[in-house]
């Protein structure tokens, strides 16, 4: 039982603890979280500014310059504002909710490298808050139970429309967590790995080609980008807060503070996945690096940031120009196809990986199952058909 | 955890020996044949289409089962996958009758969903994964294997007794299963669990060798771990004190799935626990003798002196399988060789006759499949001398009367516990079968007395008052049907009356079930009365590693 | 068993690593409060939260024990979607207010039941701690492990889980699918509505149809 607990993980630990080292940890967490905060501020400001843009208006532009410091003042407003709690709400659930909201997504930042590792005063650290032998797996927990968050506040808040999101918002996120976990088990197979450090560096080798967008062809990269979209509940698949259809969702009866935390959430979600992304699948902060003094070590956290905002941009850019998808749209495009094509994916992958002649074989027998797949779905909406069109069976006697 | 490290050898890959699973796979493979099929056609399938196929692959696993057998009789048991599976006498036993018990279930099951007007795969897919579940819990080598085995033959059950939406009862026995089901499921699985921690593993062979090996100084985990192993298993198998599910679960299912349950569970039930107990636990055997002594004549007086009150003749059988149970569990009371055989022996005997009984049931329950009680049935050999006769002919194989299987079952049984020195079970076991002969008999007395002879328009008497005719009967230890003039007879006949008369509607046999009656009566009596074939086949399905 | 093996004491040692104990206390100690939440709270939410605290107890638990993969699935699977489908099912079919369980069908049957469940677990727990071996170890220990000494360079405990799965429990991992495949089945054929057909002619007058209410879906959409 000796040293379990720090055996495993982060090379810092190599010679057990001291203040030093503690002292290390504790810097990197200061760091992350208020790296992460700004970084929200600024993605809040990014999103109008980028809309507006889009949509032919000025956006923000009073506080700050550009308006860079509206979402401060957005902030301080909040924060001010009378904290309501419904009269119906259950008040320990209600007042605890939009803490599961946001810890998760703090949480989940903290196995994402932002950079190669470094050596600082003769102690040798990856630029990353925690390299568990799990990582990723730790991120799937997380994004697992980011979901009660929402859950909770839907529930607690003793209110139709916010019970009608939060039942959304649980079956959304459930649906496609196993489309998520599918291609990230894609990704993992290539590099044989669970540990995003390690991820990074098995995609490092040859710039661009070795990342696992292009090596593992283009879809599991497509639907991990589909499904994060979906668990972030970002547009078009921001059921969960439809405001034409369900005023508010979930954050219909919170005010205040509260109500920013979620906020603050959704965007430090979009930040994270963003970031996870460009980990799982564009090499992290792979690219090409002069070896020069300390440009050595920046460089790779600039190419991670500029990918990262690429991301960001491209979320902001689908809230701007995709309409909200319907429930059982939403629905049927989670199961029905991007679960069956990540799956059958991960067998095509797999079957290349063990043998390439295994690879026509699989690739015969995907066809076939698609095939029947596409079949029997459409048996099962012409059933349907049928079931309506024909009489109600009378049930009583 | 040293288990695992055992297990990773340096090969990656495990030789898989199919012939140990093919017949499983048949079963497993006809129901995805089934459910795929009926999705991909518009309209649903036919159920003579789903029964055939049904048929069709039980006796694919029927032929690979025997295969199996001759293969292990040819050339000797082994175990497969990795020790997960074993290829034994025994396995190829359980499998030839799980898969002959699903070709019986699956034809009665088509009478009868064509008399509820049911379409739809889904019984005939349940049956066969239900079946094959029983399969691997004969063949499994593992305790984790046994539980998966379990938890698939159960999960398919649950379903099973709620399989008649319509009918209010079913879904009161599927909740009242599914809910004690789970819990017993759970002790199991904290059985297997403790075993594991006593023993370091959950493979059964490597449990014997383990135990053989080391010197256990107070094995109060081990004990407590077999302790609730026996639980898990005695809840399936219906065995008293873990049988309080059995009479509203078996009165509440639709009739042909009751006979499917009575039968197949209890064989999957049986079949680990006799591996279980006698392979990996032999060593034991002196502390887990005398609780399944206790539980064995526990079975055998309650399920046999409380079939004698009961007026729903689902609800007497329920009892009588739970009388039965205490016989298959005499055998492994005795622990030894000639104990599984008899098991065995019993095993096969029983799920015939409850087939077949249960068969009869469902027709003569008519439409929606609710009427039951033992008044329905005075008078049906007139009206149906087939169908009386071949109910009248299981109830007295289960009653043990000589030229029939049951009779063969109880003295191999009855022999294994006097082999073993357990005369004061054997005595017992004896008295409680000449308890049952009684609640036997009387049903088969009523199905020959004639009928509605002197109803007295006594029209408002309701069903509850049957239970009074019944406890006279038995206090004064007169059949019903032969004195019909007499006071607890007038009762009875009456109430024949009140229950709408419908004594004249037809009943009509389906004849997928006629097939199955058939079957199921050729193999009671051929059986019973060229006893041989089975006995041998029962003597050769020996465990592996039994000692 | 004999009782004076309850006074070895051996399980009481603080172990060498002041972290793994105060972590072992400390996650033991959620583990514990979570369960008994579970069973003492009235409202099924807040039940079913202590449940999901349970679990993350016995996930640190688990890490502590050096198996990451196992840490991780436990809260994915059971905390991300189990516990989830839980409260889903229970904010839909709205029982989530407080249950009124004070009626008895049967009196006393609580304390009996009571008294029954304490003594099974405590015969249990006496029985686990008064076993012992010849070699003296109260049960089979063992460590995942195959290098305790440096445990960074031992194997994974993916790599020994994902050979054991696909070699000693192949078999178990593969009919697994079988399991999985009956209970889609099963609940297909459950949440079916009853169709047309002859309705059973119960003995008594207690027929009763009970259609389905509409599925989750179409609530939503």
């Amino acid at each position: 039982m000796t040293g379990h607990l720090l055996a495993a993980g982060d090379p810092l630990f190599d010679h057990g603890l001291n203040f030093l080292v503690i002292l290390i940890v504790i810097i990197k967490v200061l760091v992350v979280f208020g790296a992460l905060m700004t970084a929200v501020m600024l993605m809040i400001w990014f999103e109008r500014k980028v809309i507006s843009d889009m949509q032919a208006r000025i956006g923000p532009n009073r506080a700050g310059p550009y308006g860079l410091l509206q979402s401060l003042a957005d902030g301080i407003k909040l924060f001010f504002k009378e904290d309501l709690i419904p009269d119906r709400a259950d008040r320990f659930v209600f007042k605890l909710a939009p803490y599961l909201s946001i810890l998760p997504a703090f949480l989940a930042f903290a196995i994402v490298p932002v950079g190669h590792p470094v050596t600082i005063g003769g102690h040798h650290f990856d630029l990353q808050l925690a390299d568990p032998p799990v990582g990723i797996l730790f991120l799937l927990a997380m994004s697992s139970i980011s979901v009660y968050g929402v859950m909770l506040a839907g529930w607690s808040s003793g209110s139709k429309y916010p019970l009608l999101g939060a039942v959304r918002a649980s079956a959304q996120m459930i649906s496609y967590e196993a489309a998520l976990g599918l291609s990230v088990v894609t990704v993992v197979l290539a590099s044989g790995t669970l540990s995003t450090a390690r991820l990074v560096a098995d995609q490092s080798h040859i710039f661009l080609a070795s990342w696992n967008m292009v090596r593992l062809g283009v879809v599991p990269f497509a639907i991990f980008f589909i499904a994060v979209t979906a668990e972030t509940n970002r547009p078009p698949f921001d059921m969960v807060e439809a405001d034409t259809e369900l005023v508010g969702g979930f954050v219909t009866e919170y005010s205040s503070i509260r109500f920013a935390l979620f906020f603050m959430a959704e965007f430090m979600n979009t930040i994270t996945m963003s970031a996870v992304v460009v980990t799982l699948f564009l090499g992290g902060p792979d690219g090409p690096t002069p070896h020069i003094y300390l440009l050595q070590e920046i460089v790779p956290v600039l190419w991670f940031v500029g990918k990262t905002l690429a991301f960001l941009f491209v979320a902001v850019w689908l809230r701007g120009a995709l309409p909200r998808l319907r429930y059982d749209q939403l629905m049927d495009l989670g199961w029905k196809v991007l679960i069956p094509v990540s799956l059958g994916w991960l067998l095509l992958v797999a079957s290349v990986m063990a043998w390439h002649w295994w690879a026509l074989a699989v690739l015969a027998g995907l066809v076939l199952v698609g095939v029947g797949l596409g079949r029997g779905f459409r048996v099962g909406a012409l059933r349907q058909d049928d079931a309506a069109a024909a009489p109600q069976p009378e049930v009583t006697r | 955890m040293t288990a695992l490290l055992a297990a990773t050898p340096a090969h990656l890959t495990v030789k898989i020996a199919y012939l140990s699973i093919l017949p499983m796979l048949a079963l497993l493979g006809g129901a995805l044949v089934i459910l795929v099929w009926s999705s991909l056609l518009r309209r649903p399938l036919e159920t003579v289409w789903i029964t055939s196929l049904t048929v069709l692959a039980a006796t694919a696993a029927l032929v690979l089962s025997l295969m199996q057998y001759f293969d292990v009789i040819h050339h000797g048991a082994h175990v497969a996958i990795d020790g997960a599976i074993v290829s034994d006498g025994f396995s190829a036993f359980v499998a030839v009758l799980v898969s002959a018990a699903v070709v019986v279930a699956a034809l009665v099951g088509d009478g009868w969903l064509q008399q509820e007007t049911i379409r739809g795969p889904e019984f005939h897919v349940l049956v066969l994964v239900s079946a094959s579940g029983a399969m691997v819990m004969g063949a499994a080598n593992d305790l984790i294997v046994v539980f998966l085995g379990l938890e698939i033959l159960s999960i398919a059950l649950y379903v099973l007794a709620a399989f008649n939406a319509r009918r209010r009862q079913s879904g009161e026995a599927a909740l009242k299963y599914f809910v004690l089901g789970g819990f017993s499921s759970a002790v199991f699985l904290y059985g297997i669990a403790l075993v594991y921690g006593s023993t370091g593993t959950t493979n059964l062979p490597q449990i014997a060798s383990y135990l053989a090996q080391n010197y256990v100084l107070h094995n109060g985990m081990l004990l407590a771990g077999l302790a609730l192993l026996l639980v898990g298993f005695g809840f399936k198998a219906a065995a008293v004190p873990f049988h309080l599910w059995t009479p509203d679960v078996y009165q509440g299912s639709p009739s042909p799935v009751t006979g499917f349950m009575a039968a197949v569970a209890k064989v999957g039930a049986f079949a680990a626990l006799l591996r279980v107990f006698v392979s990996s636990f032999g060593l034991l055997r002196a502390d887990w003798q005398p609780a399944v002594w206790v539980i064995a004549v526990a079975s055998l007086l309650l399920g046999a002196s409380v079939a004698l009150v009961q007026r729903d003749i689902k609800r007497m059988l329920a009892y009588s399988s739970i009388n039965h149970a205490g016989f298959i569990l005499l055998g492994l009371q005795a622990g030894s060789t000639k104990g599984v055989e008899g098991s065995l022996y019993y095993l096969f005997a029983y799920s015939f006759l409850a087939l077949g009984s249960f068969a009869v049931i469902s027709v003569v329950g008519g439409p929606g499949d609710g009427r039951h009680g033992l008044d329905r049935y005075r008078g049906l050999a007139r009206r149906q001398p087939w169908l009386a006769g071949a109910l009248a002919l299981f109830l007295v194989a289960q009653a043990g009367i000589p030229p029939t299987t049951g009779f063969w079952a109880k003295l191999e049984v009855l022999q294994a516990a006097a082999g073993a020195h357990s005369y004061a079970l054997a005595v017992i076991a004896m008295l409680s079968a000449v308890i049952a002969g009684f609640f036997y008999l009387r049903v088969v007395v009523l199905m020959y007395s004639p009928a509605g002879a002197t109803g007295d328009g006594a029209a408002t008497g309701t069903i509850v008052d049957t239970v009074e005719p019944a406890r006279a009967v038995g206090d004064e230890g007169e059949p019903v049907g032969v004195a019909p003039g007499g006071e607890a007879g007038s009762g009875a006949v009456a109430l024949l009356e009140a229950d709408t008369g419908e004594s004249a509607e037809p009943l009509v046999i389906p004849g997928t079930t006629g097939i199955a009656l058939a079957l199921c009566a050729g193999a009671t009596v051929v059986l019973g009365i060229y006893p041989a074939w089975l006995t041998d086949f029962a003597h050769q399905a020996t465990l592996l590693f039994h000692p | 068993m004999v009782p004076g093996a309850l006074f070895h004491f051996s399980w009481l040692k603080i172990p060498a690593n002041r972290i793994d104990f105060l972590t072992f206390v400390f996650s033991a100690a959620i583990v514990l409060v979570g369960a008994v939440n579970v069973v003492r709270q009235r409202n099924p939410v807040l039940a079913a939260l202590s449940l999901v605290m349970t679990l993350f107890g016995v996930a640190v638990l688990f890490v502590e024990q050096q198996a990451n993969f196992l840490a991780a699935v436990q809260i994915i699977v059971y905390a991300g979607a189990i516990v989830v489908l839980f409260l889903f099912v229970i904010m839909f079919l709205g029982v989530d207010r407080e249950e009124s369980i004070s009626e008895e069908p049967l009196r006393g049957q609580r304390f009996w039941a009571y008294l029954l469940m304490a003594l099974t677990f405590v015969g249990l727990l006496l029985a686990g701690l008064g076993s012992r071996f010849g070699s003296g170890v109260p049960s089979v220990a063992g460590t995942l492990n195959d290098n305790p000494a440096h445990p960074r360079s031992a194997t994974p405990d993916v790599v020994v889980l994902g050979k054991s799965v696909f070699t000693t429990y192949l078999f178990a991992f593969e009919i697994t699918s079988a399991l999985l495949v009956i209970a889609v089945v099963g609940a297909v054929v459950l949440a079916r509505r009853p169709g047309a057909g002859p309705l059973a002619e119960e003995d008594d007058d207690e027929v009763e149809v009970e259609v389905e209410t509409a599925e989750p879906e179409e609530v939503s959409t």
